[in-house]
């Protein structure tokens, strides 16, 4: 400090360091609570598991609630839309991932893997429901059903398309529609989270 | 101040002594409204003033909006609708507030053209572009925020699409977006920090135009000819310049003066022009509008984000070489981060050795090019995502990377410039014949 030949550490040159490091773990203490307080406050994270009663739900119909500030899709599908579903090849399918998050992770995007069975439920029936956020996978929109060149779901912001299994078939979009954790709780009820 | 040779201040009564020792705060008013300003600056150089215009009306209707304003999901959009049908002149308030930043960022591209145009950005004045480019990035900070508060449709699927671009960025995106937002999605806590934001920064904008001031007024201002300021004397210092006050700053009046007789016929008249009428649809997170399209101002860029899917062969190629971490989503948002980087590197990308496009026969083209261009972009940034907008959003993007990467730094190299006149003495003489009488006479700055 005070004298050019004088390099080695000194009492003052560890003063130095130390009120230096002292200075910024105290701003770094200081400072993360204001940067902090922005992530997700108690009450949001608390609504983070909900019942959804689908008894009324038809074949070829379809449902919507708000789960987590988003909405989630529900939608029991017609032979026909599991049969388009089942069709394709995995080739076709920029994402080949299922995204469900119900199922170990890189699961095949196959229709089965796609949709969500009630206890017990074969055949056909294992595969009617389709539960997942309808949230576009670009940039958040949420696609209108029955709509789009896959006779699935279309993204009207940019122009995603999605099959009926909700598969990303053409456009922006990078991933399948993703599957929530979900289970049914008996045959009527859909439980979130 | 500014390196130019000219009087400066002396404090001459008794108080004025007095404060001048304890604090010197007459003479940096007296150096900055003095400041020697080339003579021949034409009509392009008003736009400063229509811009610190512009902050001010914004700061000013704001403040007393927010004497009104509920910053709550369940009150925002009716509190906005309460300010235009009960507030006391509530309605030219907002509507003052809503088109000032549609002013606001006219005479910003307007500003920013003229400095691509003249050079204004070289050597010695890069420290005032980089600074005008953070006023530019906060500006747009700000607009998009203010955009959300009347949480209408268009605020609550602009704000989750722009939020939305942050969740683009590999690895750490996610907890970034939910950090930002408050939550899962766009709901009552990002409204609430959107508001505190929107009040604060700017304040931040104030401060950096200070600074930007501070810069340009250091160097002396560039001008239609980009020769500089003659600095060897005071007396021909002053044949290139004229005090700012009064002359500059009475031009700059009735510059402005014009600007806001349109401001104000479209305020009046056509308030909702420039606006989205599903904003008048209140936010509802369960359907997204049509067509979402942002403020007109942000068009340009958003069709740049937009341009870049996944059949792009640049887009497949980034892919590749990364590993699929750079998906078409992170292309699209590093795009439109990078069509505004390559504008404030644009001091150190410019070779040519002559600053003004006025004396640069092929640079001329290619810049009007660059408007045309920026025109096209923002022009399908309003369009839906589909052919031939996608293709021609391609084209455009590509052009504006074009000419800031690679036409520049070689037209620099390539073309054979004018020779700009030596002094901006002889360019006005040329312009306002001195010697022949007549009504055109040359004035003398106060002696």
């Amino acid at each position: 400090m005070s004298h050019a030949d004088d390099h080695a550490g000194t009492r003052r040159d560890f003063l130095y360091y130390a009120t230096a490091g002292a200075g910024a773990v105290v701003t770094g203490a200081a400072v993360w609570p204001l940067v902090n307080q922005m992530n997700p406050s108690a009450d949001v994270q608390a609504l983070s598991s909900i019942r959804v009663d689908v008894s009324g739900v038809e074949p070829g119909t379809q449902l919507t609630v708000k789960w987590l500030g988003k909405p989630v899709f529900i939608r029991r599908r017609t032979p026909e839309e599991i049969e388009m579903a089942r069709g394709v090849p995995m080739s076709d399918l920029p994402d080949p991932n299922a995204r469900n998050a119900n199922l170990p992770e890189g699961a095949e995007a196959t229709d089965p893997n796609r949709a969500l069975s009630p206890e017990g439920a074969e055949g056909e029936a294992a595969e009617e429901w389709l539960v997942m956020m309808g949230v576009c996978t670009h940039l958040g929109c949420v696609p209108l059903g029955e709509a789009g060149d896959f006779g699935g779901w279309f993204c009207p912001c940019h122009g995603s398309h999605y099959d009926t299994a909700g598969r990303i078939r053409r456009g922006p979009a990078p991933e399948n529609l993703p599957v929530p954790v979900a289970r049914f709780d008996g045959e009527s009820e859909i439980v979130l989270g | 101040m500014s390196g130019i040779p000219h009087d400066h201040y002396e404090p001459k009564t008794g108080g004025e002594k007095w404060l001048h020792a304890r604090l010197p705060v007459l003479g940096l008013l007296y150096d900055t409204l003095f400041i020697p300003t080339p003579k021949n600056l034409n009509w392009m150089w008003i736009w400063g003033i229509v811009l610190a215009f512009c902050l001010v009306l914004q700061i000013a209707t704001g403040i007393v909006l927010v004497m009104h304003y509920t910053p709550h999901v369940d009150y925002a959009f009716a509190s906005v609708e309460h300010i235009v049908r009960d507030v006391n002149g509530g309605h030219m308030l907002r509507y003052l507030h809503a088109n000032g930043a549609s002013l606001f960022f006219f005479a910003v591209y307007i500003h920013i053209f003229r400095g691509l145009y003249y050079g204004s950005y070289k050597a010695p004045r890069e420290v005032t572009w980089i600074v005008g480019m953070l006023i530019y990035l906060l500006m747009m900070a700000t607009g998009f925020m203010g955009y959300v508060l009347p949480w209408g449709q268009m605020s609550f699927w602009g704000a989750t699409v722009i939020t939305g671009l942050f969740g683009a960025i590999p690895l750490i995106g996610e907890p970034i977006q939910t950090w930002l937002l408050g939550g899962p999605a766009v709901d009552n806590a990002t409204l609430n920090r959107f508001f505190s934001l929107h009040y604060l920064l700017p304040f931040v904008i104030a401060g950096l135009v200070i600074v930007h001031i501070w810069a340009f007024h250091s160097t002396g201002n560039n001008n239609p000819t980009g020769v500089e300021v003659r600095r060897g004397s005071k007396a021909e210092a002053e044949k290139d310049t004229l005090p700012f006050w009064p002359y500059f700053v009475i031009k700059d009046l009735f510059g402005l003066a014009v600007v806001l007789l349109i401001f104000f016929a479209v305020v009046g008249f056509m308030p909702n022009y420039l606006g989205h009428p599903d904003n008048y649809i209140e936010a509802n997170p369960l359907a997204t509008p049509a067509h979402i399209v942002p403020e007109w101002y942000f068009l340009p860029f958003y069709a740049i984000l937009r341009a870049f899917t996944a059949d792009v062969w640049v887009v497949m190629f980034a892919s590749w070489i990364t590993g699929g971490i750079i998906t078409a989503k992170f292309f699209g948002v590093l795009a439109m981060f990078g069509a505004i980087a390559v504008m404030a590197l644009v001091p150190w990308l410019d070779t040519s050795s002559v600053r003004s496009g006025r004396y640069r026969p092929m640079f001329k083209w290619w810049f009007a090019l660059l408007v045309v261009d920026f025109i096209v972009l923002m022009w399908c940034g309003a369009m839906p995502a589909e052919p031939p907008y996608s293709t021609i959003s391609l084209i455009g993007a590509t052009y504006w990377f074009a000419y800031f990467l690679v036409i520049l730094p070689l037209l620099g190299v390539i073309e054979k410039p004018k020779a700009p006149p030596a002094t901006i003495e002889e360019d006005f003489d040329a312009h306002y014949a001195p010697h022949t009488g007549g009504t055109e006479t040359i004035v003398k700055p106060a002696e």
